[in-house]
């Protein structure tokens, strides 16, 4: 495990937090298929999450957490 | 015909459950790590259900359509936040070194595992106390709401304190004779049941409204925009961030921390916690926020799903998640019983009682200590304390303000138990100010060489911010300020949590 692959993981996950949220959707009102814009970007963050996850959890499991590795 | 078909269904759920409970009864050694922990050997649906039955399925069917339909669909958001990436990110990097150190060193709780590595009885008693604490009053809300549930299902045939105390003594003779696996196989039952009926309710009305126009008209128009009335930013991530942490320390969800079974089980419940917010969430609160747009009125105490449901689904269709969500609440406390009378037998009873109890005793002792929880907290369910009801109502940021000091202990070897105390009891008592003390105010205040005027010192609002959010802030700068002028005393293990760690 290098400490590049950690500090890319710290800022993957960063962006996953920051971005939960459509800020730059704010107060936009936009619907598509009868739902908001807003709504549909949580689904698919949240896929994007559980995908980056997913990978992270083969490559790099035990980064930042294990210890003598 | 409903009414009994409602009870019907409980009473259906209540055998399933009991059969369940004898089957792990016969499998479970008298041991308490496979009484409390079913021997560390969950796999991923059933950890992944049992997890997020235990905390937040009650809420999926009542409270969570109940704010959407108030506020609107934006406490999805919340969840995704909170549930799906920060408690994934948590389950991670405090699960994940909970359950190694858990396996290496045979600990059951979280108290007995800061004790250890602190050498300190103290710390070990005020981390369950204050658990128990908040979790006392917060299971006493559950019975209110099971018995009040019962009393409105039945037209007030079964009144509240008979419908609570069935409940109750269900539970008890329940978790007495199953443990935690048994309580684990239900909740898993019981979530995959949930996770059926949302979509089926979501797709059923998403239907019939459909037939008479656009789906989009069904969503007021304010809550199409995203943000506006209470969802600010900060209210918002105030809500995620101390409910994700709360989350951590809520005793039946950090026991789970130890019981997967594998390294592997651990991977997959990670990614798969985005996957299950999305599928229970978004379907569940969007029918609230639809009950508002389609002008169905709330009732006053009650809930908005079933209301919804018997406007547009047959009527054993509606009884059938209500009775669900009845089920909900008992599998929720059932794990809440079980984790807060482990607390209560070895880190409160053990060390500060009878430290001389062996192995032989304690098998006998956690079923006795579900007992003595369950039963007090029923009897003061009768009378519905004020003071006990406002703990109950703000048990998730009581919660929450233990995970930092926990998180520093775990990664920092340089904490102390001076730290530690310090981070814990100070942020435990700015709190709880907070909840029940009066609020305090500076007039002016100038900070390099900017005024602000009335700010808040103690209160439960810091410019939109919510005063479990500050408390999580004093907790971490306690811990390591005082931990950093302070030595570690002879009683402490520094190592303990620092030998080579990793699954093999």
């Amino acid at each position: 495990m290098t400490s590049r692959a950690a500090l890319g993981w710290g800022v993957v996950f960063a962006v996953l937090v920051a971005l939960s949220i459509p800020w730059f959707l704010w107060r936009n009102a936009t619907t598509v298929a009868g739902l908001p814009v807003w709504l549909w970007w949580h689904v698919a963050w949240m896929g994007v999450t559980a995908a980056a996850f997913a990978l992270f959890a083969r490559r790099d499991w035990g980064t930042f957490v294990e210890v003598g590795r | 015909m409903s009414a009994l078909l409602e009870i019907g269904i409980v009473v259906a759920y209540m055998l399933a459950a009991m059969a369940v409970g004898v089957v792990a009864y016969r499998v479970t050694d008298r041991s308490a790590e496979d009484y409390y922990l079913a021997g560390r050997g969950l796999g991923t649906g059933v950890l992944l259900f049992t997890t997020f039955a235990t905390l937040l399925s009650a809420f999926t069917f009542f409270g969570g359509p109940n704010i959407a339909y108030k506020f609107g669909p934006e406490w999805i958001l919340v969840m995704g936040l909170m549930d799906g990436v920060l408690f994934g990110l948590l389950w991670y990097v405090l699960g994940y070194r909970q359950w190694l150190l858990g396996r290496a060193h045979g600990y059951l709780t979280l108290g007995e595992m800061l004790g250890d590595r602190f050498g300190s009885r103290t710390l070990r008693g005020l981390v369950a106390g204050v658990s128990i604490l908040w979790l006392f009053p917060y299971v006493m809300l559950q019975q209110v709401g099971a018995g009040t549930a019962l009393e409105a299902l039945t037209d007030g045939v079964v009144p509240y304190w008979a419908g609570a105390g069935f409940i109750t003594l269900f539970m008890i003779a329940y978790v007495v004779l199953s443990g935690m696996r048994g309580v684990a196989w239900t909740d898993t039952l019981q979530g995959v049941f949930m996770l059926t009926i949302t979509w089926l309710a979501f797709a059923w009305v998403a239907i019939e409204i459909s037939s008479s126009g656009p789906l989009a008209a069904a969503l007021p128009t304010e809550y199409k925009a995203l943000g506006g009335g209470v969802y600010s930013p900060q209210w918002l991530l105030s809500q995620a961030v101390g409910i994700a942490f709360g989350v951590t320390m809520f005793p039946q969800v950090n026991q789970r921390f130890f019981v997967g079974r594998s390294e592997k089980v651990l991977k997959r419940t990670f990614a798969l916690w985005p996957v299950l917010v999305v599928l229970l969430f978004v379907p569940a609160f969007l029918l609230g926020s639809w009950a508002q747009g389609v002008g169905l009125a709330l009732p006053e105490g009650g809930n908005i799903l079933p209301v919804l449901l018997n406007e547009y689904t047959p009527g054993w269709f509606a009884a059938l998640v209500v009775a669900g969500a009845l089920a909900a609440m008992m599998s929720s406390s059932d794990s809440m019983l079980l984790s807060g009378s482990s607390y209560l037998t070895r880190d409160i009873y053990r060390p500060f009682v009878n430290a001389d109890a062996g192995e032989a005793r304690e098998n006998l002792l956690g079923r006795a200590g579900v007992v003595v929880f369950a039963l007090s907290t029923f009897a003061v369910s009768l009378f519905e304390p004020g003071t006990l009801v406002e703990l109950g109502e703000t048990a998730f940021g009581g919660f929450a303000q233990l995970a930092l000091p926990v998180t520093v202990a775990l990664y920092w070897r340089g904490t102390t138990k001076s730290g530690m105390l310090a981070g814990v009891a100070g942020s435990q008592a700015f709190y709880l100010w907070t909840v029940f003390g009066p609020s305090v105010y500076v007039d002016s205040l100038t900070v390099l060489g900017t005024t602000f005027v009335n700010v808040p010192i103690l209160a439960d609002a810091y410019w939109g911010w919510f005063a479990s959010i500050v408390g999580m802030v004093l907790g971490l700068v306690l811990t390591v300020g005082v931990s950093a002028v302070t030595t570690p005393s002879t009683t402490e293990n520094e190592a303990a949590y620092f030998d080579p760690l990793r699954a093999d």
